[in-house]
């Protein structure tokens, strides 16, 4: 009986949180127009993909999708290659200062990123990196939280493998290589996700680097669509579904690295 | 000896980067705080002076800065109990459900979480719209008269709020799960059998063993709110009136608008003093109470 109500006003909130996706994805096969009446339509009267032609032949959302596919794919590697080898680092290797350099990277997270933006604009600009893919990218290489995503996961991979693997004369890059990586795959599935979509979803680092429109990724191509003209509201709808939904897939995909990665930097931390 | 070069080797490339593309920029971006770095010196380095606190002084004499600073605060203060409070309530309801459905409404109660920020901002600008919206025939129906949400600056901040919850709730949600799936159920059993009824059990045995992590991402929601600038930026830029002109959209304009870089960077040192501030004062009050897990 209890829990009868519970499954209620779970289904209930459910609803009310999953109406303006569903809402969203509804009206982006509407035809121009047709959302804006009262009561607001809730159902196409014919479906159409009409708006999504739109969107790819005029507003250079194709050419965004890729720009966005692209930074995302490369944020990830990236991320990959500089927050791997240091979370293992900080976890596993031994060198002069590490725990207070450890200590002093955790505390640095309650400085803002955006303080960082100005003078990283500044030097970008002056190196002619400003409206180019790697002035996106580049201050984004190594993150703070990815390090100590890897870092968390790997203390746990035992010394007496690495040991083993010394004493038989493994070099430090292959141990890397053929023992710690494979020992830290899911967490390397987590951190790629998590950095493809911190890529994929950042907006303002992107709105002040590129300013050819060309090199908009779907956040500032949209947010840019929102502001310039007033177009239909099923055009728009088409737009965010460009945007959202295959973040949304992705998550749904790999629910399960990227919940793990939620948990892992927050309940311990 | 192998392993320090290793060490050192393999955390070398990360810690380069980020002294490249954080540490020195904000040590940098204190010192631009201190000229009169604007487009002139953009074009030539030549024409930058030291002004001392002149930018902090002129911020702080600012009428808009602190019309910025009392948005961003109302956002905080309002925004960040709803958020914390729709997670937690949600988070009882996941953990009273059935296992069985209890993964099926984790996950659509936290998709909002993993949605492009700017493209559900773009849905809520047409959720909001006063004539064809869906909230004010919601309203309709309910017989209460239609809110002008995003063109009336008594109730555009209140809108972003809505906003901002429906996109964030869901990630507290999970970490108070989780927090909440660590009570061993044998306290409750305890608290039961000695007659506790169920607000009680909440006040003895919930609330307390959860209260860290209330406490933690409190705080670090808080430090989230105060950075507001996507949501204003795209549903009603910064308007109607300035009512939504929150701190950082003002840092933007300041900087990237009239390219006074170095006023722009005085916003962004106020703004870390302030968040510094307020979560110090949120974990200092929390250890006199006894929240906080060091204590």
């Amino acid at each position: 009986m209890k829990r009868a109500a519970v499954h209620i006003a779970l289904g209930v909130i459910a609803l009310l949180t999953l109406a303006p996706i569903l809402w969203m994805v509804s009206v982006s096969f509407m035809s121009p127009g047709e959302a804006a009446a009262s009561p607001p339509p809730l159902l196409p009267r014919e479906a159409t993909l009409g708006n999504y032609r739109q969107l790819l032949a005029q507003a250079g959302m194709g050419r965004a999708f890729l720009n966005s596919a692209l930074l995302a794919t490369c944020a990830a590697l990236l991320s990959l290659a500089f927050n791997v080898t240091a979370g293992y680092a900080f976890a596993k290797l031994h060198f002069t200062g590490r725990d207070r350099i450890f200590r002093g990277l955790l505390a640095a997270l309650v400085i803002p990123g955006q303080v960082a933006m100005i003078p990283v604009f500044l030097m970008l600009k002056s190196a002619g990196l400003v409206n180019t893919y790697l002035g996106v990218l580049l201050p984004a290489m190594a993150q703070v939280p990815g390090i100590f995503l890897v870092r968390q996961y790997a203390v746990s991979v035992p010394d007496s493998l690495l040991e083993a693997a010394r004493i038989d004369g493994a070099g430090e890059g292959r141990l890397f290589r053929s023992i710690v990586l494979p020992s830290l795959a899911p967490i390397l599935v987590t951190l790629a996700v998590l950095s493809f979509l911190g890529s994929w979803n950042d907006f303002l680092w992107p709105l002040i680097v590129l300013a050819d429109d060309r090199l908009y990724t779907l956040p500032v191509a949209l947010a840019s669509l929102t502001r310039e003209h007033v177009p239909d509201s099923e055009l728009m709808m088409a737009g965010s579904v460009i945007t959202v939904l295959p973040v949304l897939a992705l998550f749904l995909l790999l629910q399960r690295y990227y919940i793990r990665g939620l948990l892992a930097g927050s309940v311990k931390g | 000896m192998r392993a320090k070069l290793a060490g050192w080797m393999f955390a070398g490339p990360a810690l380069l980067a980020l002294a490249v593309f954080f540490f020195v920029p904000v040590a940098a971006a204190f010192l631009l705080s201190l000229t009169d770095f604007d487009i002139y010196a953009v074009a030539s380095r030549e024409n930058v002076r030291f002004v001392g606190a002149e930018n902090y002084l002129r911020l702080l004499q600012t009428p808009l800065f602190w019309k910025a600073l009392g948005n961003t605060a109302f956002f905080v203060v309002i925004g960040v109990p709803l958020s914390v409070g729709t997670s937690l309530g949600t988070a009882l309801l996941l953990d009273a459900a059935h296992a069985k459905l209890q993964g099926f409404f984790r996950t659509a109660l936290f998709s909002p979480v993993v949605t492009t920020l700017v493209g559900v901002a773009v849905i809520w600008r047409y959720l909001l719209h006063t004539r064809y919206g869906l909230i004010n025939h919601g309203l309709e129906l309910l017989g209460l008269r239609p809110v002008d949400w995003l063109g009336d600056p008594r109730w555009a901040m209140p809108a972003i709020v809505l906003f901002a919850v429906w996109k964030s709730f869901g990630y507290n949600m999970i970490i108070l799960l989780a927090a909440l799936q660590t009570i061993p159920e044998e306290l409750y059993e305890a608290s039961r059998l000695e007659g506790a009824s169920a607000v009680q059990q909440a006040r003895m045995v919930t609330l307390p063993l959860i209260a860290p992590t209330l406490l933690l991402v409190s705080t670090l929601t808080m430090a989230g709110y105060f950075q507001l600038f996507a949501e204003p930026y795209v549903m009603t830029q910064g308007g109607p009136l300035q009512s939504t002109t929150s701190v950082l959209y003002f840092m933007y304009d300041e900087g990237f608008k009239w390219w006074n870089l170095g006023s722009a960077s005085a916003v962004a040192f106020l703004l870390f003093a302030i968040i510094l501030a307020v979560t110090a004062g949120q974990a200092a009050a929390a250890r006199r109470l006894r929240w906080s897990e060091e204590s």
